[in-house]
């Protein structure tokens, strides 16, 4: 297979605190290639103070189809969440 | 150049950044002095929620029920993960997490003092929760705005979480106050003995603590050890008496003029002892630390053994 115009991920902060944040992709033939395409595709209206660029074969995603067996050590814990706790009337700041 | 280049680096700007209440995020210029506060800082957290574990860890096996028991492993388990966010929020600094750990071990990284006290009863458990958990909320929330990046938002993951925490520990506390006479003076032992340590969380009076101007100016802090030592005390008193419970200290008095509570003075001799490593627990912590580290070894270079051999056979492959 060849490398030519792979497929990258596009990430974007939009402002500096945030998180960056997956916007897109586009193919490109190297990451600084990515980088500027992704410049000219996603903020030329200024949407962004900084961009990541991923190449996508080097992300690993989970599978939404193992959705079930994947989470389900997690979903039968209901006490996990504040709102198990019932707080007596007049009690503030829990 | 993936993150905003900044064309002439230089303190000014980065204070004007600051004074804009823009965050600093990695990549940018910050002078070493910032870096290495944010260092100490966001480490000594992370090993706090680490060892603090063990108090709470203690009681795992001698929880009341089997319920009470799947929720503190569930907060041991949230803890751990908080360790995790804040570890990786000081990576981001320049340092590793062994460098980390290492000064943990020589004792040159601190961790917060209040868990070198002992939980000697199932109250405990619950006043770590309640007082704890809202001592450290208080300074978490405000440290939602500090001036870094990632700690800021490690600190909105870690505060979601926490409130669960708190709400556990309160429960814990009511249900000992709704139950036998002993239960009762159960949790209030409890409570006489985690008070003062809890205010003592907030560190030195204001005038008194060497950082505090600095990190102000640089937004690393954003509100005042006596300010948020206050806040604390005007809510936890009202928790405290609606359960029934009472605040140890005799110089507690609504003021009304300030609108808030007045209370004693802390005892900073006791404190002074905790932090410089003669607290009840402190060997005990860093000793087990260490030893869990020391015997945690072999998993961690089977796991770079199988890892080599994994990209070995992939490079044969290949």
């Amino acid at each position: 297979m060849s490398d030519h115009m792979q497929l990258y991920e596009v990430f974007i902060r939009s402002r500096r605190g945030l998180d960056h944040k997956h916007v897109g992709s586009l193919h490109a033939d190297d990451p600084e290639q990515a980088l500027e395409y992704a410049r000219d595709v996603y903020t030329r209206r200024s949407e962004g103070v900084s961009i990541w660029v991923v190449a996508s074969k080097d992300i690993t995603a989970s599978q939404e189809s193992d959705c079930e067996s994947f989470y389900d050590p997690l979903d039968d814990k209901p006490y996990r969440h504040a709102s198990m706790y019932e707080m007596p009337e007049g009690v503030d700041s829990l | 150049m993936t993150d905003n280049v900044v064309a002439l680096p230089s303190e000014e700007q980065f204070q004007a950044r600051i004074d804009a209440e823009e965050k600093i995020e990695p990549k940018d210029w910050m002078p070493e002095k910032y870096r290495q506060t944010l260092i100490r800082q966001i480490s000594q957290h992370a090993h706090s929620e680490v060892i603090g574990e063990q108090p709470e860890g203690n009681w795992i096996s001698r929880a009341p029920t089997l319920e009470r028991k799947a929720i503190l492993l569930a907060k041991v388990q949230d803890e751990a993960g908080h360790g995790l966010y804040l570890y990786s929020a000081a990576e981001t600094l320049g340092i590793t997490r062994e460098e980390l750990i290492d000064r943990l071990h020589k004792g040159t990284s601190k961790y917060a003092s209040i868990f070198n006290y002992p939980s000697i009863t199932w109250a405990d458990i619950g006043a770590i929760g309640w007082l704890v958990d809202s001592a450290a909320i208080v300074n978490q929330v405000s440290l939602q705005n500090t001036s870094y990046g990632p700690y800021a938002r490690a600190m909105v993951r870690i505060c979601k979480e926490e409130s669960f925490h708190q709400r556990q520990g309160y429960h814990i506390m009511m249900t000992l106050m709704e139950g036998s006479d002993e239960q009762k003076a159960m949790a209030q032992d409890s409570v006489n003995r985690w008070w003062w340590p809890a205010l003592m969380m907030f560190g030195p009076h204001d005038g008194e603590s060497a950082h505090s101007a600095q990190n102000m100016k640089w937004k690393i802090k954003r509100r005042a050890n006596d300010d948020l030592r206050q806040q604390f005390v005007d809510q936890a008193v009202q928790q405290a008496h609606a359960i029934g419970l009472e605040v140890p200290d005799p110089d507690l008095k609504w003021n009304e003029e300030r609108g808030h509570y007045d209370f004693g003075a802390i005892d900073w001799a006791e404190f002074e002892r905790v932090v410089s490593g003669n607290g009840p627990c402190n060997r005990q912590r860093l000793a087990h630390h260490v030893k869990a580290h020391e015997e945690g070894a072999w998993v961690r270079e089977a796991m770079a053994a199988y890892d080599a051999k994994r990209r070995a056979r992939k490079a044969n492959v290949a």
